[in-house]
Protein backbone atom coordinates (compact mmCIF):
# COMPACT_ATOMS: atom_id res chain seq x y z
CA UNK A 1 0.00 0.00 0.00
CA UNK A 2 1.54 3.60 -1.40
CA UNK A 3 2.26 6.59 0.95
CA UNK A 4 -0.27 8.13 -1.58
CA UNK A 5 -3.28 6.24 -1.36
CA UNK A 6 -3.16 6.04 2.82
CA UNK A 7 -2.92 10.02 2.26
CA UNK A 8 -6.32 9.78 -0.11
CA UNK A 9 -8.02 7.39 2.35
CA UNK A 10 -7.31 9.37 5.58
CA UNK A 11 -8.47 12.45 3.84
CA UNK A 12 -11.48 11.21 1.95
CA UNK A 13 -12.09 9.24 5.89
CA UNK A 14 -11.96 12.37 7.16
CA UNK A 15 -14.28 14.00 4.85
CA UNK A 16 -16.65 11.39 5.49
CA UNK A 17 -16.92 11.96 9.04
CA UNK A 18 -17.16 15.11 9.10
CA UNK A 19 -20.02 14.78 6.49
CA UNK A 20 -21.72 12.52 9.26
CA UNK A 21 -20.94 15.05 11.68
CA UNK A 22 -23.02 17.21 9.68
CA UNK A 23 -26.09 15.61 8.29
CA UNK A 24 -26.45 11.73 8.73
CA UNK A 25 -29.24 11.41 5.93
CA UNK A 26 -26.97 13.42 3.30
CA UNK A 27 -23.99 10.76 4.40
CA UNK A 28 -26.53 7.73 3.48
CA UNK A 29 -27.34 9.14 0.68
CA UNK A 30 -24.11 9.93 -0.51
CA UNK A 31 -22.41 6.51 0.48
CA UNK A 32 -25.28 4.67 -1.37
CA UNK A 33 -24.39 6.72 -4.57
CA UNK A 34 -20.75 5.62 -3.64
CA UNK A 35 -21.56 2.10 -4.07
CA UNK A 36 -23.94 2.29 -6.94
CA UNK A 37 -21.33 3.81 -8.94
CA UNK A 38 -18.89 1.64 -7.75
CA UNK A 39 -21.01 -1.38 -8.35
CA UNK A 40 -22.02 -0.20 -12.23
CA UNK A 41 -18.05 0.63 -13.11
CA UNK A 42 -16.70 -2.52 -11.10
CA UNK A 43 -16.95 -4.55 -14.85
CA UNK A 44 -15.21 -1.86 -16.41
CA UNK A 45 -12.38 -1.50 -14.00
CA UNK A 46 -11.58 -5.29 -13.96
CA UNK A 47 -11.98 -5.37 -17.62
CA UNK A 48 -9.15 -2.80 -17.69
CA UNK A 49 -6.91 -4.55 -15.70
CA UNK A 50 -7.45 -7.60 -17.54
CA UNK A 51 -6.37 -5.48 -20.42
CA UNK A 52 -3.30 -3.98 -18.27
CA UNK A 53 -2.53 -7.83 -17.67
CA UNK A 54 -3.29 -8.32 -21.35
CA UNK A 55 -0.40 -5.83 -22.62
CA UNK A 56 2.16 -6.02 -20.14
CA UNK A 57 2.13 -9.67 -20.36
CA UNK A 58 1.86 -10.59 -23.83
CA UNK A 59 2.72 -7.18 -25.87
CA UNK A 60 6.14 -7.02 -26.34
CA UNK A 61 7.84 -3.45 -24.96
CA UNK A 62 9.37 -2.87 -28.09
CA UNK A 63 5.82 -2.45 -29.84
CA UNK A 64 4.86 0.49 -27.55
CA UNK A 65 8.00 1.98 -27.33
CA UNK A 66 8.13 2.02 -31.33
CA UNK A 67 4.85 3.52 -31.66
CA UNK A 68 4.67 6.45 -28.68
CA UNK A 69 8.15 5.88 -27.01
CA UNK A 70 10.10 8.63 -25.68
CA UNK A 71 12.39 8.96 -28.50
CA UNK A 72 9.64 9.07 -31.11
CA UNK A 73 9.30 12.86 -30.54
CA UNK A 74 6.52 14.89 -31.36
CA UNK A 75 5.01 11.61 -33.87
CA UNK A 76 4.49 9.56 -30.68
CA UNK A 77 2.50 12.81 -28.74
CA UNK A 78 0.90 13.37 -32.22
CA UNK A 79 -0.26 9.37 -31.91
CA UNK A 80 -1.38 9.22 -28.52
CA UNK A 81 -2.91 12.79 -28.51
CA UNK A 82 -5.34 11.56 -31.57
CA UNK A 83 -5.93 8.11 -29.62
CA UNK A 84 -7.27 9.77 -26.73
CA UNK A 85 -8.84 12.11 -28.96
CA UNK A 86 -11.12 9.37 -30.56
CA UNK A 87 -11.18 6.61 -27.98
CA UNK A 88 -14.02 6.68 -24.89
CA UNK A 89 -12.79 5.36 -21.85
CA UNK A 90 -14.02 6.97 -18.75
CA UNK A 91 -10.57 8.38 -16.83
CA UNK A 92 -11.33 6.75 -14.15
CA UNK A 93 -9.91 3.45 -15.33
CA UNK A 94 -7.70 5.57 -18.38
CA UNK A 95 -5.19 6.46 -15.34
CA UNK A 96 -3.94 2.62 -14.70
CA UNK A 97 -3.80 1.73 -18.06
CA UNK A 98 -1.92 5.25 -18.68
CA UNK A 99 0.32 3.88 -15.93
CA UNK A 100 0.87 0.48 -17.46
CA UNK A 101 1.81 1.86 -20.56
CA UNK A 102 4.55 4.35 -19.10
CA UNK A 103 5.88 1.26 -17.66
CA UNK A 104 6.36 -0.61 -20.73
CA UNK A 105 8.07 1.93 -22.20
CA UNK A 106 5.70 4.61 -23.82
CA UNK A 107 7.45 8.13 -23.27
CA UNK A 108 6.09 10.47 -20.65
CA UNK A 109 4.91 13.19 -23.56
CA UNK A 110 3.10 10.93 -25.38
CA UNK A 111 1.30 9.45 -21.75
CA UNK A 112 0.50 12.90 -21.47
CA UNK A 113 -1.19 14.03 -24.21
CA UNK A 114 -3.11 10.79 -24.17
CA UNK A 115 -4.36 11.25 -21.05
CA UNK A 116 -5.39 15.56 -21.71
CA UNK A 117 -6.84 14.49 -25.09
CA UNK A 118 -8.65 12.00 -23.64
CA UNK A 119 -10.24 13.76 -21.13
CA UNK A 120 -10.96 17.06 -22.82
CA UNK A 121 -11.70 15.86 -26.28
CA UNK A 122 -14.87 13.81 -26.39
CA UNK A 123 -15.52 12.37 -29.92
CA UNK A 124 -18.63 10.65 -29.30
CA UNK A 125 -20.25 13.92 -27.25
CA UNK A 126 -18.93 16.01 -30.52
CA UNK A 127 -22.66 15.44 -32.25
CA UNK A 128 -24.38 16.48 -28.80
CA UNK A 129 -22.06 19.37 -28.48
CA UNK A 130 -22.60 20.66 -31.91
CA UNK A 131 -26.40 20.57 -31.43
CA UNK A 132 -26.15 22.41 -28.44
CA UNK A 133 -23.83 24.74 -28.93
CA UNK A 134 -23.27 25.30 -32.69
CA UNK A 135 -20.45 23.75 -34.87
CA UNK A 136 -18.50 26.65 -34.78
CA UNK A 137 -18.22 26.31 -30.86
CA UNK A 138 -17.98 23.01 -30.82
CA UNK A 139 -14.89 22.85 -33.44
CA UNK A 140 -13.53 25.56 -32.04
CA UNK A 141 -13.38 23.76 -28.28
CA UNK A 142 -12.29 20.50 -29.21
CA UNK A 143 -9.72 21.96 -31.56
CA UNK A 144 -7.98 24.20 -29.66
CA UNK A 145 -8.28 21.48 -26.91
CA UNK A 146 -6.00 19.12 -28.90
CA UNK A 147 -3.48 22.44 -29.03
CA UNK A 148 -3.30 22.67 -25.69
CA UNK A 149 -3.19 19.15 -24.90
CA UNK A 150 -0.20 18.79 -27.37
CA UNK A 151 1.27 21.80 -25.56
CA UNK A 152 0.85 20.44 -22.35
CA UNK A 153 2.65 17.30 -23.61
CA UNK A 154 5.55 19.24 -24.86
CA UNK A 155 6.11 21.11 -21.39
CA UNK A 156 6.05 18.20 -19.63
CA UNK A 157 8.44 16.16 -21.38
CA UNK A 158 11.10 19.59 -20.73
CA UNK A 159 9.74 19.39 -16.99
CA UNK A 160 9.89 15.99 -16.55
CA UNK A 161 13.11 14.71 -18.66
CA UNK B 1 -17.65 11.18 -18.55
CA UNK B 2 -19.63 8.37 -17.34
CA UNK B 3 -17.63 7.62 -14.61
CA UNK B 4 -19.18 10.71 -12.00
CA UNK B 5 -22.73 9.86 -13.25
CA UNK B 6 -24.68 8.85 -10.41
CA UNK B 7 -28.17 9.30 -11.52
CA UNK B 8 -27.83 11.69 -14.07
CA UNK B 9 -27.46 9.51 -17.24
CA UNK B 10 -30.78 7.85 -16.23
CA UNK B 11 -32.17 11.19 -15.96
CA UNK B 12 -30.84 12.61 -18.94
CA UNK B 13 -31.87 9.28 -20.87
CA UNK B 14 -36.04 9.90 -19.52
CA UNK B 15 -35.79 13.71 -21.41
CA UNK B 16 -33.55 11.93 -24.15
CA UNK B 17 -37.24 11.25 -25.83
CA UNK B 18 -36.24 8.62 -27.90
CA UNK B 19 -38.20 6.25 -26.70
CA UNK B 20 -41.51 8.04 -27.90
CA UNK B 21 -44.95 5.93 -28.38
CA UNK B 22 -43.21 2.90 -27.23
CA UNK B 23 -45.37 1.32 -24.63
CA UNK B 24 -43.82 0.76 -21.41
CA UNK B 25 -44.26 -3.40 -21.46
CA UNK B 26 -41.98 -3.04 -25.01
CA UNK B 27 -38.61 -4.18 -25.00
CA UNK B 28 -35.85 -2.11 -25.58
CA UNK B 29 -33.74 -2.91 -28.88
CA UNK B 30 -30.89 -5.77 -28.57
CA UNK B 31 -28.35 -3.25 -28.76
CA UNK B 32 -29.23 -1.22 -26.20
CA UNK B 33 -29.91 -4.66 -23.85
CA UNK B 34 -26.70 -5.71 -23.87
CA UNK B 35 -24.34 -4.69 -21.09
CA UNK B 36 -21.26 -3.84 -23.36
CA UNK B 37 -18.97 -3.50 -20.32
CA UNK B 38 -19.75 -7.32 -19.41
CA UNK B 39 -18.81 -8.25 -22.93
CA UNK B 40 -16.07 -6.30 -22.68
CA UNK B 41 -15.08 -8.25 -19.38
CA UNK B 42 -15.71 -11.18 -20.19
CA UNK B 43 -13.83 -11.11 -23.68
CA UNK B 44 -10.29 -9.29 -22.09
CA UNK B 45 -10.98 -12.11 -19.36
CA UNK B 46 -11.21 -15.17 -21.44
CA UNK B 47 -8.13 -14.05 -23.68
CA UNK B 48 -6.01 -13.59 -21.02
CA UNK B 49 -6.55 -17.37 -19.43
CA UNK B 50 -6.47 -18.61 -22.42
CA UNK B 51 -2.80 -16.55 -23.90
CA UNK B 52 -1.83 -18.01 -20.17
CA UNK B 53 -2.43 -21.07 -20.53
CA UNK B 54 -0.79 -21.46 -24.02
CA UNK B 55 2.11 -19.22 -22.94
CA UNK B 56 2.76 -19.89 -18.71
CA UNK B 57 5.68 -18.11 -18.42
CA UNK B 58 4.05 -14.82 -19.82
CA UNK B 59 1.05 -15.54 -18.29
CA UNK B 60 2.65 -15.61 -14.89
CA UNK B 61 3.97 -12.02 -15.45
CA UNK B 62 0.37 -10.93 -16.84
CA UNK B 63 -0.76 -12.41 -13.67
CA UNK B 64 1.72 -10.92 -11.11
CA UNK B 65 0.68 -7.58 -12.72
CA UNK B 66 -3.21 -7.93 -12.80
CA UNK B 67 -2.81 -8.56 -9.13
CA UNK B 68 -0.61 -5.39 -8.71
CA UNK B 69 -3.19 -3.20 -9.97
CA UNK B 70 -6.44 -4.73 -8.14
CA UNK B 71 -4.44 -4.21 -5.08
CA UNK B 72 -4.27 -0.93 -6.20
CA UNK B 73 -8.03 -0.18 -7.30
CA UNK B 74 -8.97 -2.30 -3.60
CA UNK B 75 -7.45 0.66 -2.17
CA UNK B 76 -7.58 3.96 -4.13
CA UNK B 77 -11.49 3.00 -5.60
CA UNK B 78 -13.30 3.28 -2.46
CA UNK B 79 -12.22 6.48 -1.60
CA UNK B 80 -12.86 7.87 -4.74
CA UNK B 81 -15.63 6.69 -5.08
CA UNK B 82 -17.00 7.76 -1.52
CA UNK B 83 -15.43 11.47 -2.31
CA UNK B 84 -17.78 11.78 -5.67
CA UNK B 85 -20.96 10.40 -3.27
CA UNK B 86 -19.90 13.09 -0.93
CA UNK B 87 -19.98 15.66 -3.94
CA UNK B 88 -23.51 15.03 -5.53
CA UNK B 89 -25.01 15.30 -2.13
CA UNK B 90 -23.18 18.30 -0.65
CA UNK B 91 -22.81 20.39 -3.96
CA UNK B 92 -25.69 21.50 -5.42
CA UNK B 93 -26.64 22.06 -9.39
CA UNK B 94 -27.81 24.86 -8.11
CA UNK B 95 -24.97 26.53 -7.30
CA UNK B 96 -23.24 25.99 -11.07
CA UNK B 97 -26.31 28.27 -12.13
CA UNK B 98 -26.34 30.68 -9.53
CA UNK B 99 -22.57 31.84 -9.98
CA UNK B 100 -21.54 31.06 -13.84
CA UNK B 101 -22.18 33.71 -15.41
CA UNK B 102 -21.03 36.04 -12.73
CA UNK B 103 -18.33 38.09 -12.23
CA UNK B 104 -17.20 39.73 -15.57
CA UNK B 105 -13.38 39.51 -16.77
CA UNK B 106 -10.44 37.53 -15.13
CA UNK B 107 -13.03 36.44 -12.50
CA UNK B 108 -15.70 35.08 -14.25
CA UNK B 109 -12.74 33.34 -16.63
CA UNK B 110 -11.96 31.62 -12.53
CA UNK B 111 -15.28 31.28 -11.70
CA UNK B 112 -15.92 29.13 -14.43
CA UNK B 113 -13.11 27.39 -14.03
CA UNK B 114 -13.49 26.66 -10.24
CA UNK B 115 -17.30 25.45 -10.73
CA UNK B 116 -16.38 23.11 -13.77
CA UNK B 117 -14.24 21.05 -11.68
CA UNK B 118 -16.74 20.34 -9.26
CA UNK B 119 -17.75 16.93 -10.21
CA UNK B 120 -21.79 17.91 -10.51
CA UNK B 121 -22.17 14.98 -13.54
CA UNK B 122 -21.67 13.87 -16.90
CA UNK B 123 -20.15 16.39 -19.79
CA UNK B 124 -23.63 15.93 -21.83
CA UNK B 125 -25.62 17.58 -18.94
CA UNK B 126 -22.81 20.69 -19.09
CA UNK B 127 -23.68 21.08 -22.64
CA UNK B 128 -27.47 22.38 -22.77
CA UNK B 129 -26.70 23.89 -19.62
CA UNK B 130 -23.84 26.06 -21.25
CA UNK B 131 -26.05 27.00 -24.69
CA UNK B 132 -28.74 27.89 -22.41
CA UNK B 133 -26.33 30.44 -20.57
CA UNK B 134 -24.86 31.58 -23.76
CA UNK B 135 -27.69 32.38 -24.95
CA UNK B 136 -28.58 34.47 -22.09
CA UNK B 137 -25.95 36.10 -22.82
CA UNK B 138 -22.87 34.40 -20.79
CA UNK B 139 -19.30 35.19 -22.53
CA UNK B 140 -18.75 32.45 -25.17
CA UNK B 141 -14.35 32.43 -23.20
CA UNK B 142 -16.52 31.58 -19.90
CA UNK B 143 -18.64 28.60 -21.23
CA UNK B 144 -15.16 26.81 -22.92
CA UNK B 145 -13.26 27.53 -19.87
CA UNK B 146 -16.19 25.67 -17.67
CA UNK B 147 -16.90 22.85 -20.33
CA UNK B 148 -13.44 21.84 -20.79
CA UNK B 149 -12.73 22.28 -16.46
CA UNK B 150 -16.09 19.90 -16.61
CA UNK B 151 -14.58 17.40 -18.92
CA UNK B 152 -11.01 17.33 -17.82
CA UNK B 153 -10.36 18.81 -14.22
CA UNK B 154 -12.42 16.52 -11.82
CA UNK B 155 -11.36 16.70 -7.97
CA UNK B 156 -11.98 12.91 -7.29
CA UNK B 157 -10.11 11.68 -10.49
CA UNK B 158 -7.14 13.81 -9.37
CA UNK B 159 -6.58 11.35 -6.89
CA UNK B 160 -6.80 8.71 -9.29
CA UNK B 161 -3.96 10.37 -11.40
CA UNK B 162 -1.49 10.64 -8.30
CA UNK B 163 -2.14 7.46 -7.26
CA UNK B 164 -1.24 5.87 -10.86
CA UNK B 165 1.18 8.34 -12.11
CA UNK B 166 2.56 9.76 -9.11
CA UNK B 167 2.76 13.63 -7.90
CA UNK B 168 4.81 15.40 -10.21
CA UNK B 169 3.21 13.76 -13.18
CA UNK B 170 -0.21 14.82 -11.99
CA UNK B 171 0.08 17.72 -10.42
CA UNK B 172 2.53 19.24 -13.53
CA UNK B 173 -0.44 18.04 -15.70
CA UNK B 174 -3.15 19.74 -13.54
CA UNK B 175 -1.20 22.99 -13.40
CA UNK B 176 -0.66 23.25 -17.10
CA UNK B 177 -4.04 22.33 -17.45
CA UNK B 178 -5.17 25.06 -15.63
CA UNK B 179 -3.10 27.48 -16.66
CA UNK B 180 -3.67 26.87 -20.16
CA UNK B 181 -7.52 26.53 -20.07
CA UNK B 182 -7.87 30.08 -19.32
CA UNK B 183 -6.36 31.71 -22.52
CA UNK B 184 -7.62 28.56 -24.52
CA UNK B 185 -11.23 30.41 -23.75
CA UNK B 186 -10.33 33.39 -24.60
CA UNK B 187 -8.94 32.74 -27.83
CA UNK B 188 -11.77 30.94 -28.21
CA UNK B 189 -13.99 33.69 -28.23
CA UNK B 190 -11.71 35.67 -30.38
CA UNK B 191 -12.14 33.39 -33.01
CA UNK B 192 -15.43 32.86 -32.72
CA UNK B 193 -16.90 35.86 -33.49
CA UNK B 194 -20.54 35.52 -33.38
CA UNK B 195 -21.75 36.93 -37.07
CA UNK B 196 -24.66 34.00 -37.05
CA UNK B 197 -26.98 34.15 -34.20
CA UNK B 198 -25.05 32.20 -31.51
CA UNK B 199 -27.26 29.20 -30.16
CA UNK B 200 -30.49 28.12 -31.58
CA UNK B 201 -33.79 29.21 -29.70
CA UNK B 202 -35.21 26.59 -26.97
CA UNK B 203 -38.60 26.33 -26.91
CA UNK B 204 -39.43 26.92 -23.22
CA UNK B 205 -41.08 22.85 -23.15
CA UNK B 206 -37.19 22.40 -23.64
CA UNK B 207 -35.68 24.84 -21.37
CA UNK B 208 -38.17 22.72 -18.39
CA UNK B 209 -36.78 19.38 -19.25
CA UNK B 210 -33.60 20.49 -18.94
CA UNK B 211 -34.03 22.34 -15.62
CA UNK B 212 -35.99 19.08 -14.68
CA UNK B 213 -33.03 16.54 -15.83
CA UNK B 214 -30.51 19.42 -13.73
CA UNK B 215 -32.80 19.24 -10.97
CA UNK B 216 -32.35 23.03 -10.93
CA UNK B 217 -33.99 26.63 -12.18
CA UNK B 218 -32.18 28.41 -14.93
CA UNK B 219 -32.25 32.12 -14.21
CA UNK B 220 -34.75 34.45 -16.25
CA UNK B 221 -36.16 33.65 -19.50
CA UNK B 222 -34.08 31.68 -21.69
CA UNK B 223 -36.31 30.44 -24.10
CA UNK B 224 -36.38 33.92 -26.19
CA UNK B 225 -33.14 35.23 -27.36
Amino acid sequence: MSVTSIVIDVLVAVCLVISLAKNKDKTKLALKIAYNATKRMGPSVLAIIAVIGLIVGFIPPKWIASAIGGDRGIFGVLIAAFLGAILFIPALIAFPLASSLLQMGAGTMAIAAFITTLTMIGFIFLPLEIKELGKRFALLRNGLSFLVAIAIALIMGLVLA
Amino acid sequence: MSENDTDDDKKARVTDGDSSGQPPSAKPPLRKRIRWDYVFLTLSVVALVTLSLIFPDKGSRAGKVVWEYVKEMIFILPAVMVLMGLFAVWVERDLVVKYLGKGSGGKGLVIALLLGTLPTGPLYVAFPLAAMLLKKGARVANMVVFLSAWACIKLPLELMEFQFMGWRFALLRLGLTVALVIPMGVLAERLYRRREPAVRDFDPAEVKEVEVALGVELPGDVSSG
